[in-house]
């Protein structure tokens, strides 16, 4: 790879010196031609973005790294706790990618040396980049909530990063007893999946009004408002009245601590001892980005909204969950339609061209039971630094929706997920 | 000499070519569509494929969706995101991808 360096420059050097008019087109080939970007993270923007620049451009060289050989995707993840899905459908591989001519490396990014323009991996391969994407998706902060860390999570899951962690609360739940006390925990904004935990609430509200019907969920929240609330809220009074309880901020939701031994969430206005403990702890951008330079102090990564190149280094773009996307929620759609994005921009880059504004789309389904769906969609185009909401578009479903249209989102949230991860892995 | 001379003619030559024919990228808003609507023929969803559609017909059904005449789930509220001029180049870029 350096003795490619040398020659570019040594043939730079020449064409300069031969004529005027190849400074302005000698970026393109010297990149163009031997483009090489590194992918971190092979999740739904990880891979998305992978696939789509080696679509753009087949000349570049895609590097994806990735730790794991299977992926788990988290959208319909809330249909395995509730014991409607197997979790083998949310299971994927990277055979395709492949195909596509992308080199996957299962081997575990640790750091990245932005100087050198290099991602180090945990067998100490070095691997060069002219543009590094990193779409490592989230951490817990293990340090945000008192009691709980790696081992708490065994008794109390979290289950927000999908594999044995949906398993165990699925578990959990089967093996309660009916008239159990289900607690989940909400936290602040900003986290993977804004709608998510309260359509885990319904999902398992659903299992608990078809299997243990004397049991009780009740949602401790570090908010006062949430995603598809109105909606949410009028479809538990319908299908679950006396079955889910809502605790926000002002009624004092917020988990202060957790008690993994007596599997116990404290709250300030008092504590629940729970039979089954879903804690879903406070989240930042996965470590791979504070090693990068990349994360600000909120944890997250901001971008330039039309390149999604990192505001604090150059040549990194971050995608997905990971970013500050303004606008956008944290959700596999986001990450899939900024994974595109980004892509486009990168090849444009590579190419010596001036990238494109994007506009980018979101639509997130969330199932309240399995034949009844509900949505939020968005457009977003660049404004004042940041994706923001394009005015007059996107906002939720309809409230008083005959139930038909109910039927018609949840299959429609069916097969937006068959088509997503088709694109992506397929 | 001569021969680096004769090489950095090629080069210029292919320099141009690639110029000519950038990177051909969707026009604002495309690619975010197979989100849902599905590229490939084989993803079993419910949802149309524009891969191929002719123009006019994506054109008219962004529009309805938009105007509200044509009843939707979350057609209605992305439509209103885009202009006649956005929606129309959308709508060519997919009528002319092919399989």
């Amino acid at each position: 790879m350096t003795q490619r360096h040398v020659n570019r420059r040594d043939f730079l050097k020449r064409t300069a010196a031969s004529a005027a008019a190849v400074t302005i087109a000698a970026p393109a080939i010297a990149q163009n031609a031997g483009g090489r970007v590194v992918v971190v993270g092979g999740g739904f923007a990880g891979a998305t973005c992978a696939r789509t620049l080696k679509r753009l451009d087949p000349r570049t060289s895609v590097t994806l790294i990735e730790a794991s050989q299977t992926f788990t995707a988290c959208p319909f993840s809330n249909n395995v706790i509730a014991g409607l899905r197997d979790l083998k459908a949310q299971q994927f591989d990277y055979k395709k990618l492949d195909a596509d001519k992308i080199v996957v490396t299962f081997v575990p990014a640790m750091q990245v040396d932005a100087g050198a323009r290099a991602v180090i991996l945990n067998n100490g391969a070095k691997l060069p980049y002219d543009r590094l994407v990193l779409a490592p998706g989230i951490d817990i902060r293990w340090d945000g909530l008192p009691g709980y860390n790696e081992a708490a999570a065994e008794r109390m899951p979290h289950a927000w990063r999908a594999g044995e962690q949906t398993l165990l609360l699925r578990k959990q739940l089967e093996s309660m007893n009916d008239g159990g006390l289900v607690v989940i925990s909400s936290p602040a904004n900003p986290f993977r999946c804004p709608p998510g935990p309260y359509e885990r609430a319904s999902l398992i509200a659903h299992y608990l009004k078809t299997r243990k019907p004397k049991s009780k969920l009740i949602i401790l929240d570090a908010k006062d408002a949430f995603s598809k609330q109105g909606l949410f809220l009028a479809a538990w009074k319908e299908l679950y009245p006396e079955l889910i309880e809502w605790v926000p901020l002002s009624k004092g939701g917020r988990v202060t601590a957790v008690d993994p031994q007596t599997n116990t969430l404290t709250t300030e206005f008092g504590s629940h001892r729970a039979a089954v403990a879903n804690v879903i702890p406070p989240q930042r951008a996965a470590r791979i980005a504070e090693t990068a330079g990349v994360a600000d102090k909120t944890g997250w990564c901001p971008i330039d909204p039309v390149t999604f190149e990192s505001k604090l280094q150059q040549n990194i773009h971050v995608i997905g969950d990971a970013c500050i996307a303004g606008g956008m929620p944290k959700s596999a759609f986001a990450a899939n339609s900024q994974a595109k994005g980004c892509a486009a921009a990168i090849a444009k880059l590579l190419a010596g061209e001036k990238p494109e504004e994007p506009r980018l789309i979101n639509t997130c389904y969330s199932l309240v039971a399995p034949d009844y769906g509900i949505s939020v969609a968005g457009v977003y185009e660049p404004r004042g630094g940041v994706l923001a909401d394009v005015k007059g578009a996107g906002g939720v479903s309809p409230a008083n929706a005959p139930r038909s249209a109910r039927e018609l989102e949840a299959n429609f949230a069916n097969g937006w997920f068959k088509a997503i991860t088709e694109e992506v892995f397929g | 000499m001569k021969r680096i001379d004769c090489l950095v003619a090629l080069v210029i030559l292919c320099v141009s070519t690639s110029a000519a024919s950038a990177v051909d990228v969707p026009p604002a808003g495309a690619a975010a569509c197979s989100g849902c609507h599905p590229v490939s023929r084989w993803a079993g969803t419910p949802f149309t494929r524009l891969v191929g559609r002719p123009a006019a017909d994506i054109v008219t059904a962004m529009q309805d969706f938009r105007g509200g005449q044509r009843p939707g789930t979350v057609m209605d509220r992305i439509a209103k995101g885009f202009t006649d001029d956005e929606i129309k180049a959308i709508a060519a870029w997919y009528a002319k991808q092919k399989d």
